[in-house]
């Protein structure tokens, strides 16, 4: 089976997945769902890693792929933190009062 | 040696993705799904560091620093009223980088067949994506006018354009060769993303958010085809598999289709044949707050309008001083309440709220009818019958929270201006209603004052 042939079965079994288990993800956390997904999808930085550091980078593919993981690290760093700040903030009534 | 280990890594990452994921569906396993998804994240970014291919650690080092030095900020000082604004930057950041990345493996390698068509794609999606999520980022942080941006023969105008868009990458998916092409890709692909978001109007900005977040997994997606990297392949079916769903829900509950959100440019004021003066009963703090004293349930409906005014921690108050009188109070959640998908819940449970008091629409609709007082603070549309009642409103169709049932409704509200909609709203003008004119922070504030009070005299 030809490479690309075998990545569109991953990516067909991946949204598959993907519909199943965002349709049991609560709508409370539709907010945080959406920033860890884009954190996740910032798993870009490792084509733009890839680019960057290579051996026969020019200064064109080098530059862009700086860009690139600047972006991509902005979306891994703030995704993951600013969706556990607020998770942190779903409390059932506790010991506060 | 790590090259060995590499495809391992690889799939341990994905696991902690869909892990993080499934996580998610409950609050009590949330964090966990995070902490999964931060080390599927840190198993896939040292593998890739420790690859052969990658020899020049200092680029990489700098942009790290400089991502971390921007985004750690972002993460910590942004206010939960901004963090639709934040995703919608996010989703820029995204789809820019893998459009770059895109840009930077055509001149490196210029792929042909399967693999161009994959990078034709991602560069598409990714520079499209990034300016509509730029624009978008400009509307919710009212950079930008956030009423819809029309002008004459703009969807013919914007379907020339995306035409053209689309023919030039499939003329350089066909012929990678032709270099000149490949700026003008990049070019008409900037411009279908500014376009594509001008004419979108404030309140359907959750559809909007949730479709570029699947368009920027999609380039992701698109990437790990013209890499060939399954990891990048499952993240980023995995985002445009979210964002997907997401929008569908806030389609649906706005009763609306795909193509109506992108190109009807709703919110457009309607001028509507009847301006009879009706009349409408208004009420003042104390009334409102022996109306509530003497209540046994009471719903909370919040809107948009509750958190610019910032009232969610007067809302808090209410609700202590309500709870601690023995008195059910319940919030009824819009899925579209808010500037995202869930914005409202974030904005509670920030409020210190518990969230099992947050309640989604069809959940709490049929209590209406048994709840002594709707209490509707800075909602409009999501609660107006015209959608239930007025085949012709434009509204109509949309499911509503079904406030005008309960006993007794009040509706904390500015001033009469109509809604997103432009439409007027029954429920004002209905016997069982009071309207209680004021800031809803100040009008909330003032309602647990006057609770306060009766506490008073009541034990004196």
């Amino acid at each position: 089976m030809k490479s690309y042939e075998f990545g569109l079965f991953v990516f067909m079994l991946s949204a598959f997945l993907g519909f199943e288990l965002i349709r049991r993800v609560s709508p409370l956390l539709h907010t945080p769902l959406m920033s860890l997904t884009n954190a996740i999808s910032a798993i870009a930085v490792v084509g733009a890693i890839l680019i960057t550091g290579s051996k026969d980078a020019t200064l064109l593919s080098r530059s862009l792929g700086f860009v690139a993981v600047v972006a991509s690290t902005i979306n891994v760093v703030s995704g993951y933190l600013i969706t556990d700040r607020m998770l942190k903030m779903f409390k059932k009534r506790d010991g506060r009062k | 040696m790590i090259d060995n280990w590499l495809p391992a890594l690889y799939l341990l990452a994905s696991a902690g993705f869909i892990l993080a994921i499934k996580w998610m569906n409950s609050p009590a396993t949330a964090r966990r799904g995070v902490f999964a998804g931060e080390i599927g994240m840190l198993l896939a970014v040292v593998g890739t560091l420790l690859r052969q291919e990658v020899v020049d650690y200092q680029w990489i080092m700098i942009a790290f620093f400089v991502g971390s030095a921007i985004g750690v900020p972002l993460a910590y000082m942004m206010p939960m009223t901004a963090v639709p604004q934040r995703t919608a930057f996010s989703h820029a950041c995204g789809a820019l980088a893998a459009a770059l990345i895109g840009t930077a493996e055509y001149y490196r390698h210029t792929p042909h067949g399967f693999i161009m068509c994959a990078l034709v794609l991602e560069t598409i999606l990714g520079f499209l994506t990034c300016t509509a999520s730029l624009m978008a980022f400009g509307k919710l942080q009212e950079i930008l006018p956030t009423r819809p941006m029309t002008f004459k023969g703009q969807n013919i105008f914007n379907f020339i354009l995306f035409g053209c868009t689309a023919l030039t990458g499939l003329l350089l998916a066909i012929s990678p060769e032709q270099f000149w092409l490949f700026p003008v890709l990049i070019v008409l692909s900037l411009l279908s993303g500014t376009l594509l978001i001008l004419p979108i109007g404030g309140a359907d900005m959750p559809t909007v958010i949730a479709l570029l977040d699947s368009y920027a997994g999609l380039s992701a997606a698109a990437m790990g085809f013209a890499l060939d990297n399954k990891l990048l392949i499952v993240a980023g079916a995995l985002d445009g598999a979210s964002g997907f769903i997401l929008s569908v829900i806030m389609c649906r509950a706005m009763n609306r289709s795909f193509a109506n959100v992108l190109f009807g440019a709703f919110g457009q004021i309607q001028t509507k044949g009847h301006t009879e003066q009706r009349n409408v009963r208004s009420a003042s703090p104390e009334d409102a707050a022996s109306i509530l004293d003497s209540a046994r349930s009471v719903i909370v409906i919040p809107g948009y309008g509750m958190a610019v005014a910032q009232a969610q921690h007067k809302l808090r108050e209410l609700f202590d001083a309500l709870t601690k009188r023995d008195i059910e109070v319940r919030f009824a959640i819009h899925p579209v309440a808010g500037r995202m998908p869930g914005h409202m819940n974030v904005l509670l449970a920030e409020a210190d709220i518990p969230y099992d008091k947050l309640f989604e629409m069809d959940d709490i609709n049929p209590d209406f009818p048994v709840t002594d007082v709707a209490l509707v603070i800075g909602a409009n549309d999501v609660v107006n019958p015209a959608a239930r009642n007025d085949k012709n409103s434009p509204i109509a169709g949309m499911p509503i929270l079904e406030a005008d049932k309960a006993r007794t409704v009040m509706v904390i509200k500015r001033s009469m201006n109509p809604g997103f909609a432009g439409i007027d709203n029954d429920l004002y003008y209905q016997e069982n209603t009071l309207m209680l004119f004021g800031d809803a922070k100040a009008f909330v504030a003032s309602i647990v004052k006057e609770l306060g009070a009766t506490v008073h005299s009541a034990s004196a």
